[in-house]
C-alpha cells in the first residue's frame, strides 16, 4: 500500500522527464542542463513562489517563535529523517554510520525527549547527509541532467527519482494516514525549513551574478561532494595563468587557438579547445 | 663592548629567524590563528554582531583578505579569457572580483552565533605546493559544514586561493558565471555586470 503511490509518483517523473528530454534545447550549462531553457521557466516560477508565499510566512514563522521552539521543530524532524539516513547508508555500504544513525534516534529520542532536543549531536554522534539519490550516486549512476522540480527545486534526473520516487514514498510524515495531521507536519516541516533558510540565501542571493546559474552550479557541485562524503577526488585544473606556459607553447597557443591547461601531477595533460571550458559534463565525474 | 654587539648579532638574528618562521607558518596553523582571531573579534564587538556591513567589512579587509592569494582567484576565475583580457581590463576585473567577495565573506560572516569550528589533521607532504586546510562548523540538527580553504605556497607564505563551503567552491561557481557572461556580452559585458552588482549592493545598504 505505500509502495504503490511511490511507483506512481515515480512514473510521473519518469513521463515529466521525458516529455521535457524531447523538446530540450541547449542553453550555456552544455552537457550538464540541456534543458536550461525549461528549468529557468520552472525557476522563475519556484521563485515567485518564494517570494509571495513561502518566503513572507517562513519571515513572519521566524519573527513569532523564540528560537528554541524552532530549534526544537528543526531537531524533531531531523530525528525522524535519521532512521532513512540510516537505511541508505546501509544500502551504500557504511554500517558504521548506519550504526551511529541508528543511536543517534535512540538517544534523541528516550534522552532527547522524543527528538526535540539533539543530545548525539553534543555526545559526538555528528548527523550524516544521505538520500537516495546519493545512495544510486554511490552505486555508480551518474546524475543525468540538471532539473529543476516545480516547488522542491534544483534536482538531476537522478536524484529527482530518489526523491519522489523513492524518499517520498517511504517517508514516514508523507506516508501518515490522517490526512490533517499530514498536511499540518508537512506545511510545519516545510515552514521551518525555509526559515532555516532565510540567511543562507540571502547570502547566496548577493553573491550570485545570475542565480539560476549560481543555484545550479552550487546544487551539482554540492551533491558531488555529497556522494563522496565531503572528499571528491579533484577535477581537472582550471585553466593555468598564460605566465605559467613557456614561451614557445605560448607561441604555439597564440598561432593554433588551442589553449593548453598545465598538467597535475596526478593527471596527464589536457587539451581543450576554445569554447569548451565552460560545459563540463558533471554526469562522467560521477564515477 | 665586542659581548654587546654579539649579543646584539645574536638577538638580530633570532629575531629575523623567528619573523621568517611566522611567514613560513604551517598552512593549517595559519588558518587556526586567523579563525581564532577572526572569532574573538567578532565576540567582542558589539556593532558586528548586529551586522554594521562597514565595520564586517573592515575585519574582512584588515584581517583575511592579506592571506588570500586575489590574482590566483580571478585567473581561475576568469579562466581562458583571462588570456583575452587587455592589462587595464585584467586590473578592473580583479578589483571588481575583490569588492565582490569581500561582501561575500563579510555577509557570510555576520551569521556567525556561537558555533564550534574543528580543525581535521593536515594531510600534508612537506614538498607539497598546494594543500587544503579543512575544517567544519559543528551545529545541532543538522550535518556539520564543512570548509575547506586550497592553499598554495608563495614567497610570502601560504595563500589561500579557493574556498570550499559544504563542498561547493566559491571559485569553481563564479567560473561557470563568468565564462557565461564573456559568451553572452563580452569580457566588457561581464565587467559591466560585476560593476552593476557591487554598485547595486552598496546602494541597497545606505
Amino acid at each position: 500500500m505505500m509502495v504503490l503511490p511511490g511507483i506512481r509518483r515515480l512514473c510521473a517523473a519518469a513521463l515529466l522527464v521525458g516529455l521535457l528530454a524531447g523538446c530540450a534545447t541547449t542553453g550555456d550549462g552544455g552537457a550538464r542542463d540541456p534543458l536550461e531553457p525549461i528549468n529557468r521557466a520552472i525557476f522563475g516560477f519556484n521563485e515567485t513562489f518564494d517570494q509571495v508565499l513561502m518566503k513572507p510566512v517562513a519571515e513572519g514563522y521566524r519573527a513569532v517563535l523564540p528560537e528554541l521552539v524552532r530549534a526544537g521543530v528543526t531537531n524533531f524532524f531531523s530525528n525522524i529523517e535519521d532512521v532513512w539516513i540510516a537505511a541508505n547508508n546501509l544500502l551504500q555500504g557504511k554500517p558504521e554510520n548506519a550504526l551511529q544513525d541508528v543511536m543517534r534516534v535512540a538517544i534523541n529520542t528516550v534522552i532527547g525527549l522524543g527528538g526535540l532536543i539533539d543530545v548525539a549531536s553534543d555526545a559526538g554522534l555528528d548527523k550524516h547527509n544521505e538520500d537516495f539519490g546519493q545512495t544510486l550516486g554511490r552505486w555508480g549512476i551518474g546524475s543525468g541532467p540538471y532539473i529543476v522540480l516545480p516547488f522542491l527545486g534544483a534536482s538531476t534526473l537522478r536524484d529527482g527519482i530518489g526523491l519522489l520516487g523513492v524518499d517520498y514514498a517511504v517517508e514516514p510524515v508523507w506516508n501518515l494516514d490522517h490526512i490533517p495531521t499530514r498536511n499540518t507536519l508537512y506545511a510545519g516541516r516545510t515552514v521551518n525549513a525555509r526559515s532555516d533558510a532565510l540567511d543562507a540565501v540571502r547570502v547566496m542571493e548577493e553573491a550570485a551574478l545570475d542565480k539560476y546559474r549560481f543555484v545550479r552550479d552550487s546544487y551539482l557541485q554540492r551533491r558531488r561532494s555529497l556522494i563522496y562524503d565531503g572528499d571528491p577526488p579533484r577535477e581537472r585544473e582550471p585553466d593555468a595563468p598564460s605566465s605559467a606556459l613557456p614561451a614557445a607553447m605560448q607561441a604555439a597557443v597564440e598561432e593554433t587557438g588551442i589553449e593548453i591547461l598545465l598538467p597535475r601531477p596526478d593527471a596527464g595533460a589536457l587539451i581543450a579547445y576554445p569554447g569548451m571550458t565552460g560545459a563540463w559534463p558533471v554526469a562522467r565525474s560521477f564515477r | 663592548m665586542r659581548h654587546l654587539s654579539s649579543l646584539l648579532l645574536s638577538l638580530l638574528i633570532a629575531a629575523f629567524s623567528s619573523l621568517a618562521m611566522a611567514q613560513e607558518n604551517a598552512p593549517d596553523v595559519l588558518v587556526k590563528n586567523i579563525t581564532t582571531e577572526v572569532i574573538g573579534i567578532i565576540k567582542q564587538d558589539k556593532e558586528i554582531q548586529a551586522g554594521n556591513p562597514k565595520k564586517i567589512a573592515d575585519v574582512v579587509e584588515s584581517r583575511i583578505l592579506p592571506h588570500f592569494s586575489f590574482t590566483r582567484m580571478t585567473q581561475i576565475a576568469v579562466a581562458v579569457n583571462w588570456r583575452r583580457a587587455t592589462p587595464e581590463q585584467q586590473k578592473i576585473l580583479t578589483d571588481e572580483f575583490k569588492t565582490l567577495l569581500v561582501r561575500t565573506y563579510s555577509n557570510a560572516l555576520s551569521l556567525y552565533r556561537n558555533q564550534v569550528i574543528e580543525f581535521k589533521p593536515l594531510r600534508m607532504r612537506p614538498d607539497d605546493t598546494e594543500v587544503a586546510v579543512k575544517s567544519e562548523i559543528r551545529q545541532r540538527g543538522a550535518q556539520p559544514v564543512t570548509l575547506d580553504y586550497d592553499m598554495e605556497r608563495t614567497p610570502a607564505g601560504w595563500k589561500v586561493f579557493d574556498v570550499k563551503v559544504s563542498g561547493v567552491s566559491l571559485i569553481t561557481n563564479y567560473r561557470e558565471e563568468f565564462a557565461a557572461q564573456v559568451r553572452e556580452s563580452g569580457i566588457d559585458g561581464l565587467i559591466k555586470t560585476l560593476v552593476l552588482k557591487n554598485r547595486g549592493a552598496r546602494s541597497e545598504k545606505t
